[in-house]
């Protein structure tokens, strides 16, 4: 046994943990961390066996937790190392790092000679580095090589196992690497292979490239089945591949794993050998005393599961499966049952088995009640899947009775289940209602505002059921304590409907308004404007007026109409004003009108959260990750996240109607400070739900009361609403989505960096980050969701312009909740040019549609890459481009005046490096920098600035360059940086600049018009 | 395929990370802290399987010590069980009856050993005959390694003598 180690690092881990408390610890750790980086400075004393050692500190010291630095120099001491445990450490120091860590960038090249090198030792590091933490530009440099490996007849076993995998990881960062002619035959071979280490390699590579494109591997699929015939009866497995007693059972589900990417087997004979297989599979799988072989039986007995379901063929052997999940529901073994109610629940959406299901109930039920939260997440995932209207009426009596018991982080699942099964199979509405308030009642803090919105929303239109409500609500309010959603619905619900109740014993206004007044000091801000309406209807239905009741009620409307919240002062105002009006007030104040019929929220919130939780088939989910290449992100959601606030911009825009032509000098401006084009449809016959529920209370009762009592609140000073309407420009539309920020700054602002915001608005925000090598470029887009829900038919389109190849990888259709997508876009420079690429991106947002075209920044500069020159290079240079069109000069005037020492900043951000000295005059600038396109390949260029210190408004430039289109197109684009004056856009004197001229309406379908607009 | 191991004592002391998808430093803190929250509190007759932020993470408690990997949500629970189990007794063979002790001094061992065993997040080798080989393939040529360097700081020393 060669324990020997490494003394040191024993050493160290004993002192780390003999510290007695955290304080020692870290004074322990920053010692030795110290101690590491002073030795790497003077690395000429490093033995590699030092090295190593280090290398495994600094792991350990990362492991418990402390920041570690990997500094530039363990980098350079490290890349090129030559020794094996230096390469070895090399290897392991990659544990501490991200894939984009400029390491690995580093390292490509010393990386690629160890995997063409011939010596095994090294090939496997190497191998195993990439496999574990290679990137995109590992893919690109090294699958070629990786592949031959893979394919070689000369390599070792324990060479070709690792390309396999190292091959499978380059693939996953870019599928292109492997999409080579006669890949697939390779491939095809490969399963031939008689090591079962190479072979369980290559199976999971296979898996990966047939779920992609299964049509490409269809030569596969007889000797996948091939494979599973040899390991199922067991020929020629050799003793070592036998995991107790069983062969190689990796390999089996891995084999299984890819059949299930095939949409159907068409071949009769490999047909019924796999169904030999898969028969004797489930048949043959008994219970056994060894938890592992039970393990590993069961885990090829659940996959050859998923593959009959896959299959769905056979009747008889899905009755089979069936019997087998039922068996399994009800065992004592964990896992088994986990497993069992996971299959069942994907079962349930592949095949109509949902009678046979039905059956179980009561067994599943049982595991709803389960210590262990995975299995009851399992069993409430079922039986939400298998619930329908014959047995809504238990499975959601089951839940309700769950909820009071049931822990904390399943209860937001847990209601909104039960709310949706009961929207879903509601018998009938009274029961609906029931169902809702006694989920507001046990789980008040679970239930999110959408619940209460929807129950609302039915109560209205369904005028049978308003008494109904009106009086379960005034029973709630009895009880002694309750959630303030409770106190919300229960509100609104008697404000509109508690004169249908006026018979029977205590719920007489007086009495009503009482029970609710109780509630009010202890409820929050946002529901004292909902109880403040309440007391208004209440008003409103007295009938005859009660004085002492009026009275009072004003009084709660004075005391409030000093509030500091907004919302509830303007309602306090309105509502005091409103009531003196008399026999208008009934008006004013009648009955909501019917919601137009929708769509519940609450599905669709569902349909959201599904796309999250196990409850699609594995076929489903591989399917839509074919979708998409792009990268998707989602943030976790906290379990009892607080809902999304009331949109308070939506409610004062609905109801403030006197200060209207404010909001409209403020949208126009914001209309007139971008540089783009901002277009927004929305469909305001079905606005967003928040603004029908609540901003309709505060005033607006049968449509055409707006008017009147518009005026009636502003005593006829303020336009009418139609004199407001005149003041909107004809493009903005009322709920337009507006962006935050200036696009136009933050486009010139990304001219000059690499990373930063492209734009902004309430729903989305568009992050980029680029990187530019000589003519090529990626740039990837961050589309990130700023909220709760997701944004739906995301659109983006790249119109570039002539000079610039771009390549956009696909864009997903969704963004799901506070997800952020990235959207790689490869970009290659033709020719010099000043034209910009637009990316036209719309998206949807409730009814909102949202269209944008933003000009991207892939700018000629982007291009350049600095050079420094010396006197000895940059005269003769200068004198050998002698006059137009390689040498061109301009007086620029209107130049923003900035001192000298700005300008060379401004050109050094630019990427145009200033080379001081070479020009005697010190108010003179030189710079120079190479261009780089395909078609000028590396291209030197020449500037001079002659600057008068009495007048920085002007300036004399000279530029030149061995091409005559660069030379002009790199002069007018140093001259746009130089007279770019951001503040323009929105001083209070508003004069186009014209440097940047402001974009008019254009037609959109013409890339060539928008273009000449933007520029 | 795994996205991350983890092995973690009881007392929530973290032994070994292994990360095949890329996390931040930041990331990999928070992962950590949430897992050891979810796992370490669990009972001992429950399943092997937690969910969590749409990933599964398959788990085993070994005397001290939980051995945990985190896999997608469709990925077999079963068979990533018992790579852990295959994984412990390649650990067992190695160190002789292997016990935490062994883990934290020579935690540059286990991970020789897991990348023996594990590779872009996918299982290698299923042989432990043949990882134990290669191991004490590797453990040799160190060993060869650190005696040439003996050798060569000798020849130094003796000429600068």
């Amino acid at each position: 046994m060669a324990l020997s180690g490494m003394r040191g690092l024993s050493v160290f881990i004993s002192d780390i943990r003999n510290c007695q408390n955290k304080e020692q610890e870290r004074l322990r750790v920053d010692k030795e961390l110290g101690n590491v980086r002073t030795r790497f400075k003077n690395e000429k004393g490093l033995t590699p066996y030092e090295k190593k050692k280090y290398v495994w500190k600094m792991l350990y010291i990362y492991m418990l937790g402390y920041d570690v630095d990997f500094g530039h120099m363990e980098t350079v001491s490290l890349i090129s190392a030559p020794k094996y445990p230096e390469k070895q450490a090399r290897s392991y120091s990659t544990c501490m790092l991200n894939e984009n860590h400029d390491f690995l960038r580093l390292a490509i090249n010393t990386v690629r000679n160890d995997i063409i090198g011939r010596n095994e030792t090294f090939q496997c590091l190497a191998l195993t580095m990439v496999g574990n933490i290679g990137g995109r530009e590992f893919a690109e440099s090294l699958a070629p090589d990786v592949q031959k490996l893979l394919i070689s007849s000369s390599c070792r076993p324990l060479v070709r196992k690792k390309a396999a995998l190292c091959l499978l990881r380059l693939y996953r960062k870019n599928a292109d690497v492997v999409n080579v002619d006669g890949w697939a035959d390779r491939m095809t071979q490969l399963l031939d292979e008689r090591d079962l280490g190479v072979l369980t390699s290559s199976m999971s590579l296979l898996v990966a490239l047939v779920s992609n494109n299964h049509e490409a591997y269809w030569s596969c699929l007889p000797k996948c089945v091939k494979i599973l015939e040899r390991l199922a009866r067991n020929q020629d497995v050799p003793q070592e591949y036998t995991y107790y007693g069983i062969p190689s059972p990796w390999l089996q589900v891995k084999t299984m794993r890819a059949l299930q990417y095939f949409p159907v087997i068409e071949d009769p004979n490999t047909r019924r050998s796999l169904f030999e297989v898969l028969q004797r599979v489930l048949v043959g799988t008994d219970v056994v005393k060894n938890v592992n072989k039970n393990n590993a039986s069961h885990a090829v007995l659940f996959e050859a599961l998923s593959l009959v379901m896959h299959l769905d063929a056979e009747k008889e052997m899905m009755s089979q499966c069936v019997a087998l999940l039922g068996k399994f529901i009800a065992v004592r073994e964990p896992n088994i049952r986990y497993l069992g109610l996971e299959n069942m629940t994907r079962m349930l959406m592949v095949t109509d088995v949902q009678e046979i299901i039905k059956k179980h109930q009561a067994q599943i039920i049982t595991s709803l009640k389960d210590p262990d939260i995975s299995i009851r997440r399992r069993a409430l995932d079922l039986l939400y899947g298998m619930c329908d209207v014959s047995n809504a009426k238990d499975i959601v009596e089951e839940l309700l009775q769950y909820l009071s018991t049931s822990d904390f982080a399943m209860r937001e699942e847990l209601s909104l289940k039960a709310a949706i099964l009961a929207e879903k199979f509601a018998p009938d509405l009274s029961w609906y209602v029931d169902v809702i308030l006694q989920l507001i009642d046990k789980a008040g803090d679970f239930v999110s505002d959408d619940i209460w919105f929807r129950v609302v929303q039915f109560v209205t239109n369904n005028e049978d059921l308003q008494p109904y409500a009106a009086l379960k609500a005034r029973e709630y309010l009895d009880k002694p304590a309750i959630h303030e959603t409770m106190v919300k619905v229960s509100a609104y619900l008697l404000g509109e409907y508690s004169h249908l109740l006026a018979r029977r014993p205590g719920c007489s206004p007086k009495e009503i308004f009482i029970i609710i007044h109780e509630k009010l000091p202890t409820v929050s801000t946002p529901t004292i404007p909902i109880l403040l309406s309440t007391y208004a209807k209440i008003l409103m239905h007295t009938q005859p007026p009660d004085p002492e009741l009026q009275n009072q009620i004003l009084a709660i409307f004075q005391k409030y109409e000093s509030c500091i919240d907004a919302e509830i002062q303007q309602r306090a105002v309105e509502y005091f004003t409103l009531s003196r009006k008399g026999p208008a007030l009934a008006d004013i104040l009648a009955e909501m009108p019917k919601f137009p019929e929708r769509q519940s929220a609450l599905i669709k919130k569902a349909e959201d959260i599904e796309t999250d939780t196990a409850e699609q088939s594995a076929i489903k989910l591989r399917a839509q990750q074919q979708i998409s290449n792009a990268l998707v992100v989602t943030d976790y959601r906290p379990p009892n996240g607080t809902p999304p606030p009331v949109s308070s911009l939506n409610l004062v825009k609905v109801s403030s109607t006197s200060s209207n032509s404010d909001y409209n000098s403020v949208d126009q401006g914001a209309d007139h400070t971008n540089g783009t084009v901002s277009k927004s449809d929305s469909q305001t016959a079905s606005a967003d739900l928040l603004g029908d529920l609540l901003g309709p209370l505060a005033i607006e009762g049968p449509p055409g009361a707006a008017t009147s009592e518009q005026s009636v609140l502003s005593g006829g000073d303020v336009p009418s609403a139609a004199d407001a309407a005149a003041i909107v420009p004809v493009q903005d539309q009322p709920n337009s989505v507006q962006p935050i920020g200036n696009i136009a700054e933050r486009f010139h602002a990304l001219c000059l960096k690499d990373s930063g915001v492209l734009y902004e608005d309430p729903y989305i925000q568009i992050g980029i980050k680029a990187d530019w090598r000589a003519h090529q470029g990626r740039l990837v887009l961050f589309l990130g969701n700023k909220n709760t829900s997701p944004l739906v038919s995301v659109q983006a389109l790249i119109l570039p312009p002539l000079n610039l190849k771009m390549e956009l990888s696909l864009v997903p259709d969704t963004i799901p909740p506070r997800a952020q997508v990235q959207c790689p876009l490869e970009i290659i420079n033709l020719r010099p040019s000043r034209d910009v690429a637009v990316l036209d991106f719309s998206y949807k947002f409730g009814t909102n549609v949202v269209n944008n075209k933003l000009r991207l920044p892939a700018v000629i500069n982007k291009f350049l890459q600095p050079i420094q020159l010396s006197a000895e290079e940059f005269f003769p240079q200068w004198r050998s481009l002698s006059g137009p069109p390689l040498k061109l000069q301009e007086v620029v005037r209107g130049v923003r005046p900035l001192p000298l020492m700005e300008l060379a900043n401004l050109f050094n951000s630019c990427r145009v490096m200033v080379c001081p000295g070479l020009d005697p005059n010190p108010n003179n600038l030189v710079a120079s920098t190479t261009f780089y396109s395909e078609s000028t390949r590396a291209m030197l260029c020449l500037v001079r600035i002659e600057t008068d210190p009495a007048d920085r408004t002007q300036l004399r430039m000279t530029v030149a360059s061995g091409d005559p289109t660069l030379t002009f197109e790199l002069k007018e684009f140093i001259k746009e940086q130089l007279v770019y004056i951001p503040e323009a856009s929105h001083g209070p004197t508003q004069v186009p600049a014209p440097a940047v001229p402001q974009a008019p309406v254009i037609p959109p379908d013409d890339p060539a018009a928008i273009l000449a607009g933007l520029l | 395929m795994i996205h991350f191991v983890l092995l973690v004592s009881r007392q929530g002391k973290v032994r070994l990370t292994k990360w095949y998808s890329p996390y931040s430093q930041k990331e990999r803190t928070k992962v950590i802290r949430e897992l050891t929250g979810l796992i370490l509190t669990r009972g001992l007759k429950l399943c092997n399987f937690v969910e969590w932020r749409g990933y599964k993470v398959v788990y085993k408690r070994y005397a001290s010590l939980y051995f945990c990997m985190c896999i997608d949500q469709d990925d077999n629970e079963l068979e990533v069980l018992e790579i852990i189990h295959h994984y412990v007794e390649t650990l067992d063979r190695y160190f002789g009856s292997v016990c935490e002790l062994d883990l934290i001094f020579n935690f540059h061992k286990a991970y020789y050993i897991l990348d023996e065993l594990l590779l872009a997040g996918e299982l290698q080798e299923p042989s432990k005959k043949i990882v134990a080989r290669l191991i004490a393939g590797q453990d040799s040529l160190v060993e060869a390694a650190k005696e040439e360097a003996n050798s060569i700081s000798n020849i130094i020393a003796q000429a600068t003598k």
